[in-house]
């Protein structure tokens, strides 16, 4: 590492990092402090201090868009990390047909959630395959309009979601399985450990930096969550859809509330803040 | 941790010695692996057969028969459909130009960065480069209408530029600090060789760390095609006018104004899929050593 930094190198840091200030610390800001207006985008913004956040508080939509949110965490976090830890361990050791088999799972992951959106929006349409299938199985009474129906809609968008984000899981879990020790395992099995007591005491713990990743990661993306639904029911039908990106870019974009959107902006970056940090103070140990 | 490691592509394989005898202790597959397996990946992969299936029928034989139904005959229409009148040729332009140029100068921006941050001693350069990976973690949301506003200001709302300058923005954090964990990794000796033969910072950046990182280089290169690529909340942020939309946005489009024609809905959505998939599969390596150290999206 070289003491003397010459102006060219300064020049080679300073122009990235002016990009990302500009495009990204600054709005970030101006969110904060926009949170605290009214403001319809014509005009001076009028000051209303908490008054947005009090608003929200009130807000029913606003309610069911946390809830929805929470619902969102655990479902499309638990069962996307269910999937992809047990698809990893299935597919983990090289053999006939593996390749394959990894392939296909991978493969939803490189399509965009619009399209993933789109895809399923196909599958549940009225004539759809899904309810076909159903009725092939004799489960007419299960058939339904999947995304306009206000008790389920919410639920086939999350599957649609898992569908995509399970195969990126696998691959986490698939390159945290590379660092496990097999002797370990070995160690065990020799003592008569049988597989589920080698996967529970040996396995799991060597996985803990890849459990603490896929967790953060995991929280954060589903409060980013928005395209998915966007592209499936855009919030609807009568918000019980909505999640508080959608919600927030409702208010903000459609509706031109910029002060009410921003505030429920600043509420998404105040619950995501905590899994943010725990990445990042993860990552500087890894670095070290 | 491998998940995090910053050194693309290690992949701790042991010797194959080894594994012969831990396989032989660990006990092999059970038979009905496949016979879960098969059918498994059958069901995962039936919705992108079925849209394409669908995709490929003609809209009367739809009506006819049943969306459902299996198809009798090849049909082109709504892929003919979906890039005329649902105007997706015009947004696969609009995606591609968008994607090649923010890959570039992301890339190219963030390698300096990493440059900078890896061999220089730079003060606060560790708290430099979290800030930057922290700028890249935010939820979008936080940044959407400020960004709309200052596009505005700027006078590039509603053009492809605003897109590609908000994507470098966003992107640039992450992208150093993947390359800032690789290029710290590299020996100090090639450094101080060329250092000798007289070559300046931005010699030995040009024709010894770009070369060197190009491994990662081509990770990332995987990774923020695609995810550019397919992006959407971005382009609903800073364009308005349909005949700018990237794919994404112009899928949404064409699915409101041709509502139950699923074959126009399905031939955009495979169009849209066919150009990541092609990257996927020529990069599938590249792309999940990628996302081993991308484990932020």
């Amino acid at each position: 590492m070289l003491r003397r930094v010459p102006w060219v190198v300064w020049l080679f840091l300073l122009v990235p990092l002016a990009a990302e200030v500009f495009w990204v610390f600054w709005p970030a800001l101006n969110s904060f402090s926009l949170s605290f207006t009214r403001w319809n985008g014509i005009g001076a913004a009028e000051p209303v201090g908490f008054g947005n956040y009090v608003d929200l508080w009130n807000d029913p939509v606003f309610r069911t868009a946390l809830r929805n949110n929470v619902i969102w965490v655990i479902g499309f976090g638990g069962l996307s990390v269910l999937g992809g830890l047990i698809l990893a361990v299935l597919l983990n050791r090289p053999g006939r047909g593996i390749g394959i088999y990894r392939s296909a799972i991978y493969l939803p992951m490189v399509f965009s959630l619009a399209v993933t959106g789109l895809f399923w929006r196909v599958m549940y349409s009225p004539a759809g395959l899904v309810n076909t299938t159903l009725g092939a199985l004799g489960l007419e009474s299960w058939e339904r309009q999947w995304l306009a129906d206000p008790d389920v809609a919410l639920y086939a968008v999350l599957i649609a979601a898992v569908w995509r984000q399970v195969g990126y899981i696998m691959v986490l879990y698939l390159a945290g399985l590379k660092g496990v020790d097999p002797a370990l395992e070995e160690a065990a099995a020799m003592d008569g450990a049988n597989r589920r007591q080698r996967f529970f005491s040996i396995v799991m713990p060597q996985l803990k930096g890849v459990n603490a990743v896929v967790f953060a990661v995991t929280v954060i993306d589903s409060l980013r969550t928005f395209d998915i639904v966007w592209a499936m029911t855009r919030g609807g039908p009568y918000n019980s859809t909505q999640l508080l990106s959608t919600y927030m870019f409702e208010q903000g974009f459609t509706l031109v509330n910029l002060g009410y959107g921003s505030a429920i902006a600043v509420v998404i970056f105040a619950l995501a803040i905590v899994f943010i940090i725990s990445y990042l103070v993860r990552s500087i140990r890894q670095e070290d | 941790m491998s998940a995090t490691n910053p050194t693309l592509g290690a992949t701790g394989a042991t010797p194959p010695g080894r594994k012969r005898h831990h396989r032989r202790v660990i006990g092999s597959r059970s038979p009905w692996f496949h016979v879960f397996m098969i059918p498994f990946t059958l069901a995962w992969i039936t919705p992108m057969v079925f849209v394409l299936v669908v995709a490929f029928r003609s809209f009367d034989d739809i009506v006819a028969r049943g969306l459902s139904a299996l198809p009798t005959s090849l049909s082109w229409e709504g892929f003919a459909t979906a890039l005329s009148a649902g105007g997706i040729a015009g947004a696969l332009r609009n995606s591609v130009i968008v994607t090649v140029c923010a890959v570039i100068i992301s890339l190219f921006l963030a390698s300096m960065a990493a440059y900078a941050l890896s061999r220089y001693r730079i003060p606060f350069r560790n708290a430099i480069l979290l800030v930057m990976l922290a700028g890249n973690l935010l939820p979008p949301q936080i940044l959407l209408i400020p960004v709309a506003k200052i596009a505005e200001g700027l006078g590039i709302y509603d053009t492809l530029l605003a897109l590609v300058v908000v994507q470098v923005g966003f992107g640039l954090g992450f992208y150093t600090f993947v390359l800032h964990g690789f290029m710290r990794s590299l020996p100090d000796e090639v450094f101080e060789a060329a250092r000798i033969d007289g070559a300046g910072p931005i010699r030995i950046y040009a024709q010894i760390v770009l070369p060197l990182c190009r491994p990662s280089l081509a990770a990332l290169t995987a990774l923020a095609t695609t995810w550019i690529f397919n992006d959407l909340i971005w382009a609903m942020t800073v364009l308005r006018t349909e005949t700018n939309f990237p794919i994404t946005a112009a899928l949404l489009n064409l699915q409101g104004g041709f509502v139950s024609q699923w074959n126009v809905v399905a031939a955009g959505s495979i169009m849209a899929a066919v150009p990541t998939a092609i990257v996927f599969f020529i990069f599938q390596k590249q792309f999940v050593s990628g996302l081993m150290v991308g484990a932020s999206k």
